[in-house]
């Protein structure tokens, strides 16, 4: 094992573009998602496939430099998607009591 | 061992797409599990084992399984469940086992092969990890605990019935749709 500070190796076999393309590939594929489908549920699953894009192509940055900082922010996405799926289910399960549906083309009238 | 890559960036690809176009909730969750294991391995390979181990038990292990709860609890209408024995098909399943089964050849070629498995390139251990964490990165652990605080407290109020005010509406809302399906 390494210690301390890893001397940075410029080669890799799996070149970053291919990660950033893997990224980028999924990430679209989250944006068709969540243009796509009315039900809210599934909204909501494809921003997370955006997030885990997200941070794949962070992780692919890091690991073309061998350097940590990917790690990191991958793990801060990671806090940050679990925070944002339990308000967002929590908003689901208010938004299906209010409308008796999962439609998302039902939140459509601003109440006072 | 940058076929494992490769492949595994497939699946997730293949297993992302039946997410977006699956009608079925709890299909699609499966589905995005799978890609989720397949970007696992695809961190495994690019150097960052500590970031796939994190993606299997926080992601697919935590958040898909809030994830599937929910749905759970919604209980979409009596019609899905008699649905559901017409969706019990063979083709329904069939994929989604076909790609785990694939990362499973995987994952055990890789085990198979012990230490000369080892990923392509330079690995950044959990070590590197941690001493930025301690060192640089202090601040932002302490934001990420902040974040999932507010995401706590956040849910906890937002998941809270107001029986008084919700309950008219919710019955009233529920009327109308048997009025609508009779």
């Amino acid at each position: 094992m390494n210690e301390g500070i890893v001397v940075a190796e410029m080669t890799a076999d799996v070149p970053m573009q291919y990660g950033l393309l893997l990224a980028a590939v999924l990430f679209s594929l989250g944006v068709i998602g969540v243009l796509a489908r009315r039900n809210i549920i599934f909204i909501l699953m494809s921003i997370e496939i955006m997030l885990n894009a997200a941070g794949l192509a962070f992780i692919a940055a890091g690991a073309r430099w061998a350097a940590a900082d990917g790690q990191i922010m991958f793990i801060l996405i990671l806090a940050l998607a679990a925070a944002e799926v339990s308000v967002g289910l929590a908003l689901i399960l208010q938004f299906y009591h209010r409308t008796v549906t999962v439609d998302a083309d039902a939140a459509s009238e601003m109440r006072g | 061992m940058t076929a494992a890559f490769y492949i595994a960036a497939v699946v997730a690809v293949l297993a992302t797409i039946m997410v977006i176009i699956e009608t079925n909730a709890v299909h699609a969750l499966l589905n995005l599990i799978v890609s989720l294991l397949a970007v696992a391995i695809v961190f495994y390979v690019l150097g960052a084992p500590f970031a796939a181990a994190l993606e299997v038990i926080v992601y697919a292990g935590a958040i898909m399984v809030l994830f599937v709860f929910v749905i759970m609890m919604l209980n979409l209408g009596e019609a899905a469940v008699a649905q559901e024995r017409r969706w019990l098909a063979p083709r329904m399943w069939m994929a989604p086992a076909g790609l785990s089964a694939v990362l499973l050849g995987e994952l055990i070629y890789m085990l198979w092969q012990g230490p000369a498995a080892v990923p392509v390139g330079t690995t950044v251990t959990p070590r590197e990890v941690g001493a930025l964490f301690f060192g640089p990165y202090l601040l932002v652990v302490e934001l990420a605990s902040m974040l999932l605080l507010a995401g706590l407290v956040g849910a906890y109020h937002l998941g809270r019935r107001e029986r008084a005010v919700a309950k008219p509406e919710m019955e009233t809302a529920r009327e109308a749709q048997q009025e609508t399906q009779r």
